[in-house]
């Protein structure tokens, strides 16, 4: 398994491994949101939060159809899917490594980004606890798609329709927590719930992944 | 994650032994299907430890479905196969090769997924030590073929299934590919090959998959094959 972690994360710092992509997106997305929305502090400072949250889920939507489709197009998934590692394992690995390479630098960004935004000071603890506690589930459900759609040609699209409505939980209650923490709200109730989705996505998800990944492969 | 193979797997030089004791390859009322498409039907054959099994048949007859189906990727259609997945190792047409990696990088992934750490006996069998700290990208055609070979080297598994093992190779990488094979079948291991070229193995038995060939009239399944040939003849006149 480490084996597989290793080899994915030196794929992605090497050449075209896509690296720093979805950093860089998130970068330009936050901002691009002051020329679109005005440069009056008050109103990015209300809306800092749930931009900073929108821009880290659609950087990591930016990377996911790597995760399965480059292995498949080389024949490197079948040889991983006969190998002695177990497919469920290989999901894991393969979203851990998206979530290092992706979800990572995202949540250590997000703070830095906040300071274009106006980020109120008491949300840039939240905002990055609710990233790293969120993120996670990101890139398990979207290994998830991407292994559902793994056999489609230039799938990115439909994998994109297919995770987004699953982000949809993970992102009210993220967005939730670094709100409140930014308005210096209680904020155990959302903050519980995200950690309850991320756990039960890390959880559950790779052996759907395996489960999906099975049946593309035959 | 339970994972009794992958966690902490011991490490053992290749060639010393294998992760389950070879054991005969035994193909019982074996059918596959390729897409919901039944391809092959009532194939019979016994390979013993030691023996290698040449496929043979027309493009799209079926043998990489066959072997596909040995490796476990997907379920047989009828018919069984003894012994399971865990027993096999499967080289496809495609390599599984990463350009951005080295050879020795490309090599030492797949030893350690099999739990092994020394990649020299994969690097000598080919003669890729020359070319250990070159990308992948980099390698021609026939050598990337020998890289996606020598990593059967290091899989540890008594069963070799290869799928037309020796496109591009020239003819001395066929020599080395052969006298891996053969190798293989000294240490008692067994090798299922499709391929068109005579590899000059020591016990090979020959399988033309032809007759297997499954079609609307399962009940007489060579006849039925002539008939289909006669449509892809009939079809170009």
């Amino acid at each position: 398994m480490i084996a597989l972690l290793a080899r994915d994360l030196r794929l992605a710092i090497r050449a075209g491994g896509g690296f720093g992509l979805a950093l860089a997106f998130f970068l330009i997305v936050v901002t691009l949101t002051p020329f679109a929305v005005g440069p009056n502090t008050a109103t990015l400072s209300l809306i800092a939060p749930g931009i900073l949250w929108l821009g880290a889920l659609l950087a990591c939507l930016l990377s996911l159809d790597r995760i399965f489709a480059l292995d498949w197009e080389d024949g490197a998934l079948d040889l991983i899917a006969t190998s002695p590692l177990p497919l469920e394992g290989a999901a894991a690995i393969k979203a851990a490594a998206h979530w290092l390479t992706t979800g990572l630098p995202l949540t250590l960004a997000a703070p830095v980004l906040g300071v274009l935004l106006n980020l109120p000071p008491p949300g840039f603890l939240w905002l990055a606890l609710s990233l790293a506690l969120g993120t996670p589930a990101l890139s398990v459900i979207g290994t998830f798609g991407a292994a559902l759609t793994v056999g489609v040609k230039r799938g990115g699209l439909l994998m994109s329709l297919i995770v987004l409505p699953l982000y949809v939980p993970t992102l009210i209650f993220g967005a939730e927590v670094a709100r409140r923490g930014a308005e210096a709200q209680a904020i155990a109730t959302p903050l519980a719930a995200l950690a309850a989705i991320s756990l039960a996505c890390v959880a559950l998800l790779p052996f759907a992944a395996a489960a999906a990944l099975r049946v593309n492969l035959r | 994650m339970s994972s009794p193979a992958a966690a902490s797997p011991p490490l053992h030089s290749a060639t010393t032994s294998f992760d389950t004791t070879p054991e005969p390859l035994r193909l019982a009322g074996l059918a596959v299907a390729r897409g919901g498409v039944p391809v092959l039907a009532g194939l019979e054959a016994e390979v013993v430890p030691g023996e290698a099994l040449i496929l043979r048949g027309p493009n799209g007859s079926g043998k990489t479905t066959l072997l596909r189906t040995l490796a476990g990727l997907q379920p047989p259609a009828a018919g069984t196969i003894a012994p399971g997945a865990e027993a096999m190792a499967y080289a496809s047409h495609a390599d599984g090769n990463k350009a951005t990696l080295t050879v020795q990088e490309n090599l030492g992934f797949w030893a350690r997924l099999h739990g092994l750490a020394d990649i020299a006996p994969a690097l000598a069998a080919f003669d890729l030590a020359p070319l250990a700290d070159r990308p992948a990208a980099a390698l021609s055609a026939g050598q990337k073929r020998r890289l996606g070979l020598a990593r059967m080297v290091l899989t540890r598994r008594p069963v070799w299934l290869f799928d037309e093992p020796t496109v591009s190779l020239d003819r001395d990488a066929v020599a080395r590919f052969a006298a891996a094979v053969t190798e293989h079948l000294c240490r008692g291991g067994l090798a299922v090959i499709a391929t068109h070229i005579d590899l000059g193995l020591p016990h090979a038995r020959t399988l033309d998959v032809t007759p297997f060939r499954a079609t609307a009239a399962p009940g007489d399944a060579a006849h039925a094959a002539d008939a289909f040939a006669d449509d892809d003849g009939s079809a170009y006149l």
